[in-house]
């Protein structure tokens, strides 16, 4: 039990996806324009980290593994991934209308999210098992909504700061995420015994 | 084809990373010593020229809904090949990216030129297209690692110079050491995007200046 808190703790703060381990810095940069945008794409990396790695577990153990194929290994995450990421989207249109509608346009991004296949290659090499990766798949997304949130929550008010004509829009942000950077580097003396 | 043009839109006005704004995750994940970032640049060059062969040989073959799968099955491919040789023949290079060689599949600069270019061009304009853009990334990792390793490290070309230690510029006591944590990452390629879009819009008051 302690182990899996540890993960999640880990995944969240300390070892946050984007802030300290640079995964899935595009989507990061492309949709915290805003807060709504950007809560609407951590919901989706969320339920997609964490069913990807429910789902590439397995794959991993009983197909990959046994087989002797670890070299296939990154082209067969990355196909699960895409066709997770497609069955997802023709699932919420069919079941959830209402969440297809708030999330639709965010969820044929999330498959060049390097988050994705990030926290599905670390669960190979973490040789976590089954609930240990499914954990850290799902923090490792809510580590992912609680940056891109609090990003774009401060990005709404840089729209009216003035800063220098050069810095304008995007190299301003990167600065604004290295202050956020610095901030959850507060985080790393954290743990759980 | 104009290669003289396709040369200059890689190295400066269509910079992947600087330009652009594609493949920002290995930009700031592993630029904190020269070796990475020569060894990223040469990587990405290679799978992004390969990539954009094929993709280009393919273009008329492959069907237009599924395209992006067919893409990345072809990146893919060659991100696995990369990863198996850098693991026999630059094993230090390969423990020193980790994670970051596999995730080259998801690096949008490749994506973005097949889809972008390669999905449109001819083979050869796609090969060189893939060398100048896999160059113009390369050398901002370049660039990117000089700046992060000199203020955070002290040191020039390390893992390459000296034995692997790097030429040592700066004292040990004095170095900024965030410059090397993530902290410093986003705030290089701010600067470093910043200076890049003063330089780009330099020419342009010039002109309105003239009119």
């Amino acid at each position: 039990m302690t182990q899996i808190l540890a993960i999640a703790l880990g995944a969240v703060l300390v070892n946050n996806f984007i802030l300290s381990q640079f995964l899935g810095i595009c989507p990061f940069m492309g949709v915290s324009k805003k807060i709504d945008t950007a809560l609407g794409m951590g919901m989706a990396v969320i339920f997609v980290m964490g069913v990807a790695s429910a789902v590439n577990y397995p794959i991993n153990k009983y197909l990959l593994l046994p087989n002797d194929l670890i070299f296939m290994q990154t082209v067969t995450y990355i196909l699960v991934i895409a066709s997770l990421v497609q069955f997802v989207e023709m699932f919420l249109q069919k079941a959830v209308p209402s969440l297809y509608e708030a999330l639709g346009v965010y969820l044929p991004l999330i498959t060049t999210n390097c988050a994705v296949l990030g926290v599905v290659l670390q669960n190979t090499q973490k040789t976590y098992n089954f609930i240990e990766s499914v954990t850290y798949g799902v923090t490792g997304g809510i580590g992912f909504l609680v940056a891109i949130v609090l990003f774009a929550s401060i990005r709404e008010r840089l729209e009216f700061a003035v800063c220098p004509k050069s810095f304008e829009g995007f190299p301003i942000a990167l600065v604004t995420a290295s202050l956020l950077a610095l901030a959850f580097m507060g985080f790393s003396g954290l743990k759980i015994w | 084809m104009n290669v003289k043009k396709q040369f200059w839109e890689g190295l400066i006005t269509q910079n992947p990373v600087l330009v652009q704004l594609l493949g920002m995750c290995p930009m700031l994940a592993i630029t904190t010593s020269m070796f990475n970032g020569i060894g990223m640049g040469l990587s990405v060059m290679l799978i992004l020229t390969c990539s954009n062969v094929v993709i280009s040989m393919l273009r008329k073959v492959i069907p237009n809904k599924v395209r992006i799968a067919c893409y990345v099955v072809v990146i893919a491919s060659f991100v696995t090949i990369v990863d198996l040789l850098l693991k026999a023949y630059v094993p230090a290079l390969s423990a020193s990216l980790g994670l970051f060689i596999p995730l080259i599949v998801v690096n949008c600069i490749i994506l973005g030129r097949a889809e972008g270019f390669a999905s449109k061009n001819s083979v050869a304009a796609s090969a060189l297209d893939g060398i100048f853009q896999g160059f113009g990334n390369m050398v901002a990792l370049t660039a990117m690692c000089i700046i992060r390793e000199l203020l955070g490290a002290g040191t020039f070309g390390g893992g390459i110079l000296n034995g692997g230690d790097g030429i040592r510029l700066i004292s040990e006591n004095v170095v900024a050491l965030g410059m090397i944590l993530p902290v410093g990452g986003f705030l290089t390629l701010g600067f470093l995007i910043a200076a890049m879009q003063y330089f780009l819009n330099k020419p342009k008051k010039k002109e309105v200046a003239k009119g």
